[in-house]
């Protein structure tokens, strides 16, 4: 086992007693930048996390303690738009449990299946906002359509970055250039996209239920 | 073990570009961040002096003032206006460009892959972007001085309803504002990635046997302030786009209803300003430790390398930093104790407060328990270390003053603010840098700093900060209010008077012995002696390569860690000191 090796390595020279554990990672490689990079996007949705966070208490400070808001009404569209954003995520889930078990061509079919998934959503949400703006409901009309606008925005444009490194993969993918080093590419994007996908369902409930 | 496979994370470039410009190199990228906190620091200096020349003489008639400014200081003497503005571009550029940049993306970006072991940060092409997103964010943050109406008057922490309500407000509250949000903005973008790039090359970047606990305190330090930074930066940004659209979109999220500015009502309705001071901070408090947290470090790396002593309480300090960093976003709301909140409130933010005195106390314990016994080398970096202990310690505890509401009510608009601040997170941060600058100068450059302009500027600077800010303390208890252009007018500050024109000499003098660093600097760049690879006798990673570091840091082998970043003085031992590389330098 090549761990066992590398610690056997280390033991050999004499060490103070109390030298503690040997947990540092190893240097260079593919496992070095693949489990750096699943840290990375880790690290990043904590911080989204941390910004929608600071929104959710911003909304809910403003809409108790005001006697201005009027609850938004949702455009029926973004029911729709759930569910395809949540088919997308399914999508990318079995393209990449096709590309573990070595099922190419099935892989390309389901992921470029969830990017287009992902762009109607955004094409969606863009409807959403059209429809607002024809009932005459605008970002400073009322402060719950003031926070509609600024989630919405805030996830879309998170959803934007997503689609991007989605299509890079897609084209890599029908370029039959995806071997296993690009694996970590799919992982880290799914992964960004299934949050992404949690966090709008989270927006929904916050809308549905404290609109 | 077999050879391992020698993996570089990218090429050496070799255009001027790729090597200097938009370099991948965090060995450069740090360096960059460097010289751009000296040049913010330079710049919010200089504003500085402005604003205490203005204070001491205020109806002084300058003529180059008037050619700079034709508006904001006709006739040569500048306007209240004007005097915000000064205040609030220093404000903003020190804390930002300075305090968060240097000690964290400066010393970090250097230090904190080769510390550690590694060949570069986990993600080079993000370090290069982050840098430059700060670059951008500075030009932004400078051409609010050049827009009309100059720069914004709402101080760094840019409180609404002066900060969203437009130009009607005051004259830089119209264009100057609104960059220096979106500035604000670009700079949490941009500290967020190298948030993301300092943790995830801390957890995962490690050298073989460099375990958490064996990792130098500098290190830990860099890594929770990530951590504070990344959560902080996200709050941050957050409240800068709610307040950027009640400026530019007719929002209400901080505006209340009613409000009259300038003879006109707004059409705002509803907002609360108590929400932004809670969404700021949230952040602001956290951001005190992000500027605190790495000079910790590097203090206690210098006290236990200068003592010749291992660092007394390892383990215990790493557990103070862990819960200084926790208990950080825990305490925001003693910046608001004046804003009405509830006394219960303010209590357990008091005490909650009060707690953070224990670690801060535990560190403080420590560095001395480090210095006691040892055989101490007074050079200039320690002198600086030392300076950093004193500086904590005289801030730190008029910090338990303004953590009472009772006191804080009194104090919270006065000098004692303003003294209290600059202590602990302006000047003691200060002096961190300072150190590192003299104990990694010939790391970095490959020569050494001359010591004896070194120590000259070390005792005038420790002089003259302590002449500048503790007056402070003074005026802020015989009611002195802050944010105030002139004093002139009130009857019961002519006494104080003579006291501000002291500490506005004491500025001067002060920042005229920068100029000492400033030529030590530059002048052993070019013509310093050569510095070997360690010359401080230090036992951490960065000493056991070439100063300069090669490109790959390690020169394509990857080091091996047997020891604790502090073996000084192991009985034992052949030398005094016991490098973290050194397989068998420990004979049992």
């Amino acid at each position: 086992m090549p761990g066992s090796l590398a610690k056997d390595a280390v033991k050999g020279p004499p060490l103070p007693p109390d030298a503690g554990d040997f947990g540092g990672g190893g240097p260079g490689g593919r496992g070095t930048s693949r489990r750096a990079s699943l840290t990375g996007m880790v690290v990043l949705l904590a911080a989204i996390t941390m910004m929608f966070a600071a929104l959710t208490s911003a909304y809910v400070v403003r809409r108790g303690m005001s006697n201005d808001w009027n609850a938004l009404p949702l455009p029926h569209v973004l029911f729709a738009n759930t569910a395809v954003l949540v088919a997308s995520s399914a999508a990318l889930e079995l393209a990449r449990r096709r590309l573990k078990s070595g099922r190419r061509g099935e892989f390309n079919r389901y992921w470029t299946a969830g990017t287009v998934l992902g762009m109607l959503f955004l094409l969606g949400q863009a409807y959403a906002w059209h429809e607002l703006k024809e009932a005459g409901i605008f970002v400073a009309t009322n402060p719950s359509s003031s926070f509609f606008y600024v989630f919405t925005a805030a996830h879309g444009i998170h959803l934007l970055g997503g689609v991007v490194a989605l299509i890079w993969v897609s084209v890599q993918a029908l370029r039959l250039q995806l071997g296993p080093g690009k694996r970590t590419v799919v992982e880290v994007s799914a992964l960004y996209w299934h949050f992404l996908d949690g966090l709008w369902v989270y927006l929904m409930v916050l809308f549905l239920f404290w609109g | 073990m077999s050879s391992p496979e020698v993996h570089s994370a990218h090429h050496a470039p070799t255009s001027f570009i790729g090597k200097y410009v938009f370099s991948k190199d965090h060995k450069v990228i740090g360096i960059q961040y460097y010289f751009l906190a000296l040049f913010s620091v330079l710049l919010g200096m200089t504003l500085s002096l402005l604003m205490r020349f203005h204070m001491v003489h205020p109806d002084m008639k300058v003529g180059w003032f008037e050619k700079l400014w034709p508006t904001a200081a006709a006739g040569g003497i500048m306007t209240p206006e004007m005097y915000l503005s000064l205040m609030t571009m220093h404000g903003t550029i020190m804390v930002f460009f300075v305090l968060t940049t240097a000690p964290q993306s400066g010393f970090g970006n250097y230090f904190l892959p080769i510390q550690i072991g590694a060949e570069d940060m986990a993600f080079p092409t993000l370090n290069m972007l982050s840098f430059w997103t700060t670059f951008l964010a500075l030009v932004v943050m400078v051409a609010a001085f050049f827009v009309q109406g100059g720069a914004p008057l709402s101080g760094w922490t840019a409180y609404p309803p002066l900060s969203g309500v437009g130009r009607i407000s005051g004259p830089g509250e119209g264009m100057g504002q609104t960059l220096w949000i979106i500035s604000i903005a670009i700079f949490c973008g941009a500290s967020l990635m190298g948030a993301i790039n300092f943790i995830a090359t801390t957890l995962d970047l490690r050298a073989k046997g460099m375990s958490l606990m064996r990792m130098p305190l500098t290190c830990w330090t860099w890594f929770v302030t990530a951590i504070l930074g990344l959560f902080g930066f996200a709050v941050l940004l957050a409240a800068g786009i709610l307040l950027l659209l009640d400026r530019t979109a007719g929002t209400s999220f901080f505006i209340p209803a009613g409000l009259v500015v300038s003879d006109q009502i707004l059409n705002h309705k509803g907002g609360s300003p108590l929400l932004w001071q809670h969404l700021f901070w949230f952040f602001g408090h956290p951001e005190v430790y992000i500027a605190i947290l790495p000079g910790m470090g590097v203090t206690s790396q210098l006290l236990s390398t200068f003592s010749r002593k291992p660092i007394f309480g390892y383990r215990a300090m790493i557990y103070a930093i862990l819960a200084i960093g926790f208990l950080g976003f825990l305490v925001w709301g003693h910046h608001m104790f004046m804003s009405g909140m509830s006394p219960y409130s303010a209590f357990a933010f008091s005490v909650l407060t009060m707690t953070i005195g224990v670690p801060s106390a535990i560190k403080t314990f420590n560095w001395i328990g480090t210095l006691w016994g040892g055989k101490i080398r007074f050079t200039t970096a320690m002198m600086f270390a030392l300076g950093f202990v004193s500086l904590f310690v005289t801030g730190g505890l008029s910090g338990i003053f303004l953590g009472q509401p009772s006191l804080d009510l009194y104090f919270h608009d006065t000098y004692f603010v303003v003294g209290h601040f600059h202590m602990i997170m302006g000047v003691a941060a200060i002096f961190g840098m300072f150190a590192g600058t003299y104990y990694w100068f010939p790391k970095m450059f490959g020569r050494m700093m001359n010591e004896t302009i070194g120590k000259i500027h070390f005792y005038l600077t420790f002089l003259g900060v302590y002449a500048i800010f503790t007056p402070m303390h003074f005026l802020g208890i015989a009611g002195n209010p802050r944010r105030y252009a002139d004093f002139t007018n009130f009857e019961f500050m002519n006494s104080l008077m003579p006291v501000h024109t002291f500490m506005t000499h004491a500025a001067y003098f002060t920042a005229a012995v920068q100029l000492l660093f400033l030529f030590n600097l530059f002048w052993s760049l070019k013509k310093g002696a050569k510095a070997t690879d360690n010359p401080w006798e230090s036992t951490t990673l960065e000493w056991t390569i070439p100063s300069p570091p090669p490109f790959d840091n390690f020169g394509g082998h990857h080091p091996v860690v047997y020891h604790g970043a502090y073996e000084y003085s192991v009985p034992g031992a052949a030398k005094d000191y016991v490098m973290q590389t050194d397989p068998a330098a420990v004979s049992h």
